[in-house]
């Protein structure tokens, strides 16, 4: 008896699976599209960069001659940013994801404050740039300063920071908690002692990711006003400044009158594209060694 | 007799002294717990206060843009000269810049995005999976300006071998790049998307004979779709609000066109040519900086609530 011609099912679904092997191959091809246009990005940004960085391209002040342009200035002005950014955003970040996880009761308030965040986190950086012209720069007149970019930058990477604290302040389980209060540790107590010791990691990883965001974050700080050529460099919160991405930014649409600008705005994302992934490193190393899982 | 007795009375100053320095240390603390709600509900008020300052501090500044210019002439306008003698504030231009360069991203950035998704979650083993998805988040977190120094000096100079009449600033080659830029964010959202749903119904198609391409599109892209529909809507909220790439390879003549091969300005790069040219606080220039940037702002802020409402209403729960 036969009660399924073979031939005719396999006539039949050899060109399904045709079709399927083909499909499989178009996405994977469309999955490449994007490793090959980073390969090609990374590729042409080493090979332009390629002798421009050297010693006195690092330690070097600004100048308008290609040759003898350093970017020390713009890194001072980078770290004194993180300087502002880092305490200010945690501190805020942390505090927010506290609240949020710990003490604020499920209701209308904790809901119209958790959905501000995740729309903080849409708003357009350049936005963010004119909250701070307004209110930073030209509200309390601090000019454009270290602080006044600092402070717009916390802002802008405040719920990136507020998210990862509640992901990692929301991992530390229940019996942590209980028996905490069953020493008869109080409810800050038991938060500052036993909670944010055991979310510290999440905490820090989300941290130095929303660093690594402002430091390549360029939008806001156009418009906060950054000048092209600053050459003293940076020494306090309430001094001028500028940044790698900032220069990147003047070298790149100057390099139509110069040629070289466009050599020395690949040399300056070659050392940012460093200092991220160094920093994306730190993070990952910090949520794979310390991080408990219960 | 003496020594014990004035044991004792050691001791029992002692106890006293440390009930009473445990009794202050349990107020100070008791303060402290009292202290503590107020403190932090102070701090999360700050992000909501962030997003006050910037709705108010637009919305002010753009009242005040409104008497100098009429709201009809605003939008409906075609030509933008703000730096004319006689100046003219038509936001038509920028906002044809910023569709069109959000339109192309997006021409880009949906079918690539999606077609790594379905491949990440459906075809992928897991360990190329393991190699691809870092690949795709370094692209992802590669600061704009590098993409924008890529776009200008790379991608312009090569889609002009092609296309001879393409102008040197152009919009085609940022919304190109800008595409590029948001694939990982499609992928990886519609990814998630995919992969949440449950693993019975992807074997009950192929149980019924389905191929997995078969699978892919009749049961497993159904299933997500609210999901995939929020991500593109979030990558077109990131094309309409990035900075950087078409500040740098779209230049900034206000053309109100639909040619893309030409120069356009978009909101976002009218802000940063405002803001640079250090327009003088209380000019109609400057107050039109704050017009633009509602525009911007409202139009980012309804397509997160559109990607937010889709994802959580349409969410199917297995």
């Amino acid at each position: 008896m036969n009660y399924m011609n073979f031939e005719e099912v396999h006539k039949k679904i050899k060109s399904r699976l045709q079709i399927n092997s083909l499909a499989k191959g178009v996405f994977f091809f469309a999955t490449l599209i994007g490793i090959i246009v980073l390969t090609i990005l990374i590729y042409r940004v080493f090979s332009q960069s390629l002798g421009w960085i050297d010693w006195q391209f690092l330690t070097g002040k600004l100048s308008t001659r290609a040759e003898k342009a350093g970017i020390m200035g713009a890194l001072l002005g980078t770290l004194w940013l993180m300087a502002v950014v880092a305490p200010v955003t945690m501190f805020l970040g942390v505090g927010t994801a506290i609240y949020l996880e710990e003490y604020a009761k499920k209701g209308p308030v904790r809901s119209f404050v958790q959905t501000n965040i995740n729309n903080l986190a849409g708003v357009p950086s350049i936005v963010f740039g004119l909250l701070g012209l307004t209110i930073f720069v030209r509200g309390i007149s601090l000019g454009s300063v270290v602080l006044s970019g600092g402070l717009t930058m916390a802002l802008l990477v405040l719920p990136i920071v507020v998210v990862a604290s509640q992901e990692a302040i929301r991992a530390v389980p229940q019996f942590l908690r209980e028996a905490s209060y069953g020493m008869g540790a109080t409810k800050w107590q038991t938060t500052s002692k036993i909670l944010l010791p055991a979310s510290l990691p999440g905490i820090l990883t989300g941290v130095i990711l929303a660093l690594s965001r402002a430091i390549g974050e360029t939008a806001p700080l156009v418009v906060i006003g950054i000048p092209a050529l600053l050459l003293p460099f940076p020494d306090g919160l309430l001094s001028k400044f500028t940044v790698l991405p900032m220069q990147i930014y003047y070298w790149t649409i100057d390099s139509a009158l110069v040629a070289e600008y466009a050599n020395l705005a690949a040399a300056a994302i070659i050392i940012l594209l460093a200092a991220l992934f160094l920093m994306n490193s730190i993070a990952i190393i910090i949520r794979n060694k310390f991080q408990k899982r219960y | 007799m003496d020594k014990t007795n004035i044991q004792k009375k050691a001791t029992a100053i002692n106890i006293k002294q440390l009930i009473e320095k445990n009794q202050s240390s349990m107020s100070r603390s008791r303060i402290v717990e009292k202290l503590m709600p107020i403190c932090l509900f102070a701090i999360a008020l700050i992000s909501i206060l962030t997003t006050a300052g910037i709705i108010l501090t637009l919305l002010f500044e753009t009242f005040e843009f409104f008497k100098a210019v009429s709201i009809i002439e605003f939008f409906t306008g075609t030509v933008l000269k703000p730096l004319s003698a006689n100046p003219q504030f038509g936001v038509l231009p920028l906002l044809t810049g910023t569709l069109l360069s959000s339109l192309i991203a997006m021409f880009v950035a949906i079918p690539i995005g999606l077609m790594t998704a379905i491949f990440l979650s459906e075809y992928a083993s897991a360990r190329t999976r393991k190699v691809l998805k870092p690949i795709l988040e370094i692209l992802a977190g590669i600061p704009t300006i590098v993409y924008g120094f890529f776009a200008f000096t790379f991608v312009t100079p090569l889609l002009r071998m092609l296309i001879p009449s393409l102008e040197p600033t152009n919009i085609l080659s940022p919304g190109i790049v800008m595409g590029i830029m948001i694939i990982p964010i499609v992928a990886s959202l519609s990814e998630d998307a995919m992969s949440s749903v449950p693993n019975s119904m992807r074997e009950g198609a192929l149980a019924l004979g389905a191929t997995k391409l078969e699978t892919t599109w009749k049961v497993i892209i159904p299933a997500a779709l609210s999901g995939i529909i929020a991500s593109f809507v979030l990558g077109i909220s990131r094309a309409i609000g990035e900075t950087m790439i078409v500040t740098i390879a779209s230049g900034s003549s206000k053309n109100f066109t639909f040619d893309i091969t030409q120069s356009m300005q978009t909101m976002t790069a009218y802000i940063v040519e405002v803001t640079g040219g250090d327009a003088p606080a209380g000019s109609t220039l400057y107050y039109s900086l704050y017009a633009v940037a509602m525009t911007l702002f409202v139009f980012t802020f309804i397509m997160n609530l559109i990607a937010q409402y889709i994802s959580r209403k349409y969410r199917e729960e297995y």
